[in-house]
């Protein structure tokens, strides 16, 4: 608990003191290879070049897409993410850092988000935090950054560099309609609501994610972190990026790259070229396959059963390999747990093919 | 002194669509208040005033009370923004009822394009109040800030086409509306509405328009 405590106490400081506190800890952050509950871009310039192709095999856990209203509006998303943190710290060995895929708050409140920050200093191991879209388009990010650090980050951990980026960035559709910050927010959380823009990385983000990038051979392995996946699945429901292919191009030269994603809140697989794609699970509910356009690699779980209200909905955990390849764990809470394994994906899907449920996702 | 203004009764397809501008303009009353030189004008509901110069007329006038009309309905266009939010899907085109020759005298013999626009609008109309309602947890008032669509984007996963069917977890054959009420009885937390209220004829039809195109297959699990 020391450790954590630590690292959540730095985000009720002001911002003037978390920034010295923060600056003071980046040596720490770089010698340990893992930084504090959220790392800032300089640290990566501190890193610089010289990773190493050695993977140290390491373990780490996450939870993701708890959409947390106030427990007096609704404690069931709430109790829904105790028990995934309760899910994590139960891990034994713990796991090296508990990664929170985004959308940790309904509407992005304050209050929300509080909450949701109270709940993860729970969390025994480092948690390491991603953002999505229901968190940031109250006050675009204001109370986020806030309690979390910038959103955009790396850093190295055992020989393998993790990125974690913010793949929710929309393009202005509220100032020409007049829209209040509520009813952007609001517009942006309706997964099926078609005002909103799509996602995307943006421009100034991939500049930064090259130069994040450049000191590193591309035989280092990558974990790429992002709320949507970083490819085109299904566009009304942003399953979706839609600079996905200027992303997938920056990471190209890299011959393993892991992309862990959250806002599908469902068993997701897919690969393009030598990028592996998993989706994480939601602790809050769990959404219906697009319709179309679905991954040749996904095993999709089969459907909810909505009389369950946490069916579809849990946590789990990525075993990074000596070969920079992950095992992904979906820790379903009402079903057995399904992994899918590196050797899955990386022969596309011929071998190790995880057990597919006796019925459809329907 | 109070006088009526007349408008003309236009029937064209033209005027139809622009249904709301007629409801609101078509039995506007005029007051003339003690000055000589403005008049106060009610519209047709009653609740809004505009003041304009004694002389303003025909269109001008029209505008006027329109604008003020406009301001007091910022949710006027509410089929059209709820169409462009959540993509609903048109009703069937039945243009094809228009060729050849109309007969005379019996229900389906004779249509005319009004009709269909009639038809058109009244029919969607329905779905997009249900499409509303679907993605409001503030209109299925939801103690717990739930909504449908937080679990059925575009209605995804409701399967209406497969009702009645026997409900494994209810131990009962249960119709698409009783699977309505169990949503909002449960995770929605919502008011319990009676089978013919309207909030669930809306809902039923968004549920049902959204699957267009679907085999219908009773009893499918």
């Amino acid at each position: 608990m020391e450790s954590n405590s630590k690292n959540i106490e730095t985000k009720y400081m002001d911002r003037r003191a978390f920034l010295k506190v923060s600056t003071a800890a980046m040596g720490a952050a770089v010698a340990s290879g893992l930084g504090p509950f959220q790392t800032f871009q300089t640290v990566n310039v501190a890193q610089g070049a010289g990773s190493s192709d050695k993977v140290t095999p390491f373990r780490f856990a996450y939870i993701s897409d708890s959409h947390l209203y106030e427990k007096k509006i609704n404690d069931r998303f709430v109790r829904a993410l105790l028990r995934a943190v309760a899910d994590v710290n139960s891990l034994e060995p713990q796991p090296d850092f508990v990664f929170y895929g985004g959308d940790l708050a309904q509407l992005g409140q304050p209050k929300e988000l509080e909450l949701g920050a109270e709940i993860l200093k729970e969390v025994k191991a480092p948690v390491k935090m991603m953002v999505g879209e229901h968190d940031w388009y109250l006050d675009m990010g204001e109370k986020w950054r806030e309690l979390f650090g910038e959103p955009v980050y790396s850093w190295d951990h055992k020989g393998v560099h993790l990125v974690t980026l913010n793949s929710v960035v929309e393009r202005d559709f509220w100032t020409a309609r007049g829209m209040t910050a509520m009813e952007r927010m609001m517009t942006v959380a309706g997964l099926d609501n078609g005002v909103q823009s799509p996602f995307s990385v943006g421009e100034r983000q991939r500049a930064w994610l090259e130069k994040d990038l450049a000191g590193y051979s591309d035989d280092t392995p990558l974990i790429v972190f992002s709320h949507s996946p970083l490819y085109k699945l299904y566009k009304k429901w942003n399953f979706w990026t839609d600079d996905a292919e200027e992303v997938q191009a920056i990471l190209k030269r890299f011959k393993r790259v892991v992309v862990i994603h959250g806002h599908t809140h469902q068993l997701l697989t897919n690969r393009i070229g030598n990028i592996h794609f998993h989706g994480m699970l939601s602790t809050a509910w769990p959404w219906p396959y697009a319709p179309e356009g679905m991954p040749e690699l996904t095993i999709e779980m089969s459907r909810p059963d909505p009389f369950n209200a946490n069916d579809g909905c849990g946590d789990g955990e990525v075993h990074v390999q000596a070969d920079g390849l992950v095992d992904k764990v979906y820790n379903l809470w009402n079903r057995t747990p399904l992994t899918v394994g590196r050797a899955y994906t990386a022969s596309w899907g011929k071998e190790s093919v995880p057990p597919k449920p006796n019925r459809a996702s329907y | 002194m109070v006088k009526e203004i007349a408008m003309r009764n236009e029937s064209t397809v033209a005027q139809l669509m622009n249904v709301l501008l007629c409801a609101a303009c078509i039995s506007v009353i005029m007051m003339v208040t003690g000055c000589s030189e403005e008049v106060e004008y009610t519209t047709c509901d009653g609740r809004g005033k505009v003041t304009v110069a004694e002389e303003t007329e025909g269109q001008d006038l029209a505008d006027a009370i329109m604008a003020q009309w406009k301001l007091e309905n910022p949710n006027r266009n509410w089929v059209e923004e709820e169409k462009e939010r959540h993509e609903l899907k048109p009703p069937a085109d039945n243009s094809a009822l228009l060729e050849g020759q109309q007969g005379e005298g019996h229900t389906y013999g004779n249509y005319t394009e009004k009709d269909l626009l009639m038809w058109e609008r009244e029919t969607e109309k329905l779905v997009v109040e249900g499409s509303r309602i679907f993605h409001s947890a503030q209109l299925l008032k939801s103690q717990v800030s739930v909504s449908c669509d937080m679990c059925h984007p575009h209605a995804a996963n409701t399967h209406p086409e497969t009702y009645p069917k026997f409900q494994t977890q209810l131990g009962r054959v249960a119709l698409l509306r009783d699977m309505i009420h169990w949503c909002i009885d449960n995770p929605v937390r919502g008011e319990h509405l009676l089978p013919d209220d309207p909030r669930m004829r809306a809902l039923e039809a968004y549920i049902m328009a959204q699957r267009s195109g679907t085999m219908m297959n009773y009893g499918k699990h």
